[in-house]
Formats: C-alpha cells, structure tokens, sequence
C-alpha cells in the first residue's frame, strides 16, 4: 500500500517537474520570438518542412473523411426525407470538429513526431552544444523558428482538411447518391455560421497548433541523448499530443457550445 | 617558439569589443581554482586547480571518467561548477550573463569528438555558419574566407559534400576549421584522437600544432592518447580522482612522475590503480561456496 502511494507520488513529483521544464522551455521560446520576426525566412523554411511537407496526408484524409461523411450522413438524412441537408451536415462536422481535431492528430504524428526526431539527433550528436559554442543561441536559431512554423501551419492545414472534406462530400453526395448540387451548397451556407462554426473551429486550431508544436519541440529538447531516448521522445510526442487535442477539444467545446 | 600574437587579424565581431586588453604573454589564459563539480550524487571534480598558459598547447589527460569532457564544458559555460572558480581571460565564466558568456566564447572555439557539424548543410555552409551568424560579410568575402579555413585543413576540395559523406577524420578537420572561422583565441579539442586510423591522426595531430603555432592560439587538449598528446604538448596536467595530480612539460614530467603519473604514462596495467577492481579477497571468495555475499 504504502510502495503504491510511495510510486503516485513519485509519478506526480516527475509529472510536474517535467511541467516545470516545459514551461521554462515555453518562456525561453517567448523570449526569443524577436529572433524569428528578424530572421523570418528560418521560419518560412521550417514552415515548408512541417507544413508543406504535411499538405498530401492532410489533403487525402480530408477528401475521404468527407466523402465518409456523405455516406454516413446521407444514410441517416435520407430516412427523414432529408438529403438535401447533407451539405450542411458535412460542412458543420468538418469545420466545428473534424477538421481542427483530425488535422492536429495527423500534424502530430507527420510533423511532430520528424520535429522530435529532429531536434532529438541535433541533441544527440551534440549539434545544439557546437551552437552554443559557437555563440548561437538555439533557441533563436533552432527551437523558436520550428514553434512558430507548427503554430502557423496547424490552422492553414486544418483549413485545408474541411475544404478538401467539402469537396469529398459533394463528390459522393452529389456525384454518386444524387443529391442536388445548388441544394448542397445552399443547404451548407444556410446552416454554418462564420462566427459560430467556422471561427470556434479556427480557434480550436490555433490552440491545437500551439500544444501539439509546443510538445514536439520540447520533447525533442528534453530527449534522452540517446537512440533509445529519441525513440522514446518521438513516441511521447505523438501519444501526449494526441491526448492533449482529444481532451483540449472536449474542453473548447464545452465552452464554446456548453451554453446552447 | 611561440607564435608571435596576431594583430589586425581577427575577424570583426559585435560584442567583442573588449577583448583581453591587459591579457598578456605571461598571464595564464585559463585559471581553475578549487573547482568542484558533481553529476548526480558523482563528484567528478573535488577541488580541481590548474593553469593554462596562453599561446601553448595544454593537454589534460586522466583515465576514463575522470571528467575530462567535463571540463572543457565547464571552461566553454556549458555546466557551471558547484564551487570553485573558473577565469577565461579574467572572466569568471561561472557568473558571466548569457549575453556576455556568448560574447566570451566568440572568442573560443570547442573541437566536438565527434564533429558535431550540422547534417542539414553542406561543408561549405557548416564553415560558414559563425560567420554568417555573427557578421555582415559580403558574400564574395565570406566565401574566400570560408575556403582559406577549409584550405588550411586541406578540405578546400570537399566543400560541397554532405557531413554524412565524410569519414570521422574528414569530419574532425571541417570542424576545426569552422572552429577557426572566427579567428578564436583559445581553441579545445575533445579526445582529438579516438577511432582515428595512423594517417588521419598524423594529419590531426599536424594541424593542431600547425594551427596553433602559426594563428598564435591557446590550445587545450583533453585525451588518454599519451604518445600523441605528449609529442605536440607544451604542457600536460594529469587529472585523477577529481584533482590535477601532476603538471609540467612533457619531458619533466616523465623525468620526475609519481607511481600513479608513470603507471598511467607507460600504460601499466597494474599499480596505484589496481587491475582488479577493489573487493573481497579472491580466496574468500572462491571459499563462499554457499555463495552468502550474493544473497
């Protein structure tokens, strides 16, 4: 009993020191976020690495989420005589949910998982001590430029997930089941409304891209310099991120939707 | 012997303005006094004291473990000691401000063991990367610049090849030049000789004293490769236990070494450091058939 009490509080003491550092680490980033304004092109070249790079996992998971959508949707809808509705359905699901939530699972394992990896071997094999020693602060040079690209790609590709997911549902709403096409576009433009819909999922995006490069870049930091401590880095990334969007995504919906 | 010390040489950086103005020939470059350091509950340095002379080469050598890494690291800022002091130029590293630590080591340059080059750029770009980072050179001026350095380790050739082409050695060298790409004072090379084959350390151990007889620099070696380290030292500090237990040059050294100082010199596997690790008796051991001591 006692040994059981004796690991929770183990557990709890090694939990908030790692908070601990990541908050620290989070600070040092703030601090050095003039370093990126002045030198945005490391930023732009970061946003190309992590955002670019993650434009084709996004784009066809967004076309078949949506087209998944329309199925699913039309299946329910069309009970109630109520198939032209499928336009709405799809766009409210993306933009509010899918979209936002989706894109952060699959931008923390694609990008977050390299960033970890990334920063992990730049650990390693000691290239963050020769900047150091070269007088280069890394976290102008290194941590910061790959913080602020996460946190600007996230809602671009996120954006990207519910328009490519729109476009699969008009494809298998319209093409295949044989929805009116004006009726799926009117339908959707009816039902979304840009302040309550489109911006909660933007914001739900904006916090997602922050917490999941946040983690990404910190467990990189804090790795293990060793392959078994990279390995392990670039799992906790994906598995904590993971976890902090589902649970983030319950909490911004509770506050964003809680009172209707 | 000594090079005489550069002038209107180096190249202009911002924050260096004050560069070891009262530094002269005679002053240590670097002080140790008293350093104590522990990782953990492992001391590693328990009232370490020792001198570098500036415009010489120094080697620290010790057994493995004996914090000679450590040392370098705590020299460049990296870890700061528990107590003691440690002087670079005057400035004791320990309490300078991140700002003025960076402004001191663009006047050092740390030789990684492993290179330590950035796998995402090219040879060229690796020398480059200080000067692009701490000047506002012109492209063309830059370049010259970058080629003499990497000239100078005989890799002038290889300047558009990936780090992950080079052999350990070839890596070494890219690193010392873009060690050297700001015109240090005080260079620190990390076991310079590990895993290297005869030819590749003959051609590192060239350099090192090339470099630092013809650029005037203060030189700072932490290795266990006794017959390399002593043919290009000017002066050897034997690190043991946490404390320097010896100092001098080379040839004095040898002349007057302790029993520890011979057996780690000529290499003998039995001495002051004994072979087996301390214990038990063998014969006791060997009696303890119930195997007690493993309960």
């Amino acid at each position: 009993m006692i040994d059981a009490i004796a690991s929770v509080g183990r557990f709890s003491l090694d939990a908030l020191a790692v908070l601990g550092r990541a908050s620290m680490f989070l600070l040092r980033i703030f601090a050095a976020l003039d370093a990126v304004v002045r030198r945005f092109g490391l930023t732009v070249w970061q946003v190309y690495s992590v955002g670019v790079r993650s434009v084709l996992i996004v784009v066809v998971a967004g076309l078949f989420v949506g087209m998944v959508l329309a199925y699913q949707g039309y299946i329910t809808l069309v009970d109630f005589g109520a198939a032209e509705a499928l336009g709405g359905v799809v766009a409210l699901s993306l933009v509010r949910e899918l979209g936002p939530v989706v894109t952060a699972l699959l931008f923390a394992g694609r990008a977050g998982s390299a960033l970890t990896a990334e920063l992990g071997l730049m650990k390693t094999t000691e290239q963050l001590s020769a900047m150091e020693m070269m007088a280069v602060n890394p976290y102008r040079r290194v941590f910061a430029p790959r913080f602020v690209a996460g946190f600007l790609s996230m809602p671009l590709l996120a954006a990207m997930f519910s328009a490519v997911g729109v476009m699969g549902g008009y494809i298998v709403g319209v093409g295949l089941l044989g929805v009116d096409s004006g009726a799926y576009f009117s339908q959707m433009q009816a039902v979304t409304d840009w302040n309550e819909d489109v911006m909660s999922g933007v914001i739900k995006s904006i916090v997602f891209g922050f917490v999941v490069s946040w983690i990404a870049v910190f467990q990189g930091m804090d790795a293990t310099p060793t392959s078994e401590g990279i390995s392990r880095a670039t799992t906790q990334t994906v598995v904590v991120s993971s976890l902090a969007v589902l649970g983030l995504d319950f909490i911004l919906t509770g506050l964003m939707f809680g009172g209707n | 012997m000594h090079a005489p010390r550069r002038e209107g040489r180096r190249v202009r950086i911002p924050g260096d303005s004050n560069v070891s103005q009262s530094a002269s020939a005679e002053t240590p470059h670097i002080v140790v006094e008293d350093l104590h350091f522990r990782r953990g509950r492992k001391p590693i340095f328990d009232g370490l004291s020792l001198e570098v002379p500036r415009g010489r080469v120094t080697t620290v050598m010790g057994p493995s473990g004996s914090g000679k890494t450590t040392l370098l690291r705590l020299i460049g800022g990296q870890l700061r000691p528990d107590a003691g002091r440690i002087l670079v130029d005057g400035e004791e590293i320990g309490r300078l401000s991140t700002r003025r630590l960076y402004a001191v080591r663009k006047r050092m340059g740390l030789l990684f063991q492993t290179g330590a080059l950035l796998t995402d750029l090219s040879v060229f770009e690796n020398v480059a990367f200080p000067l692009r980072e701490h000047t506002e050179l012109p492209e063309d001026i830059l370049r010259t610049l970058v080629l003499m350095k990497l000239e100078a380790v005989g890799l002038r050739a290889a300047r558009d090849m990936d780090p992950a082409e080079l052999s350990g050695g070839m890596a070494r060298r890219v690193a010392l030049a873009r060690a050297l790409a700001l015109d240090p004072e005080l260079i620190m090379y990390d076991e310079p000789f590990t895993g290297l084959d005869p030819i590749t350390m003959g051609q590192i151990v060239t350099l090192i004293r090339r470099t630092n007889h013809s650029l005037g620099l203060t030189s700072v070696l932490v290795s266990h490769d006794v017959n390399e380290a002593m043919s290009i030292s000017d002066h050897v500090v034997l690190i043991a236990e946490g404390r320097a237990v010896d100092a001098g040059p080379p040839d004095a050294l040898q002349a007057r070494a302790s029993d520890w100082s011979a057996q780690f010199l000529e290499g003998r596997p039995d001495g002051p450091v004994p072979f087996h690790y301390p214990g038990a008796s063998y014969q006791d051991d060997l009696l303890d058939a119930g195997g007690r001591n493993h309960d």
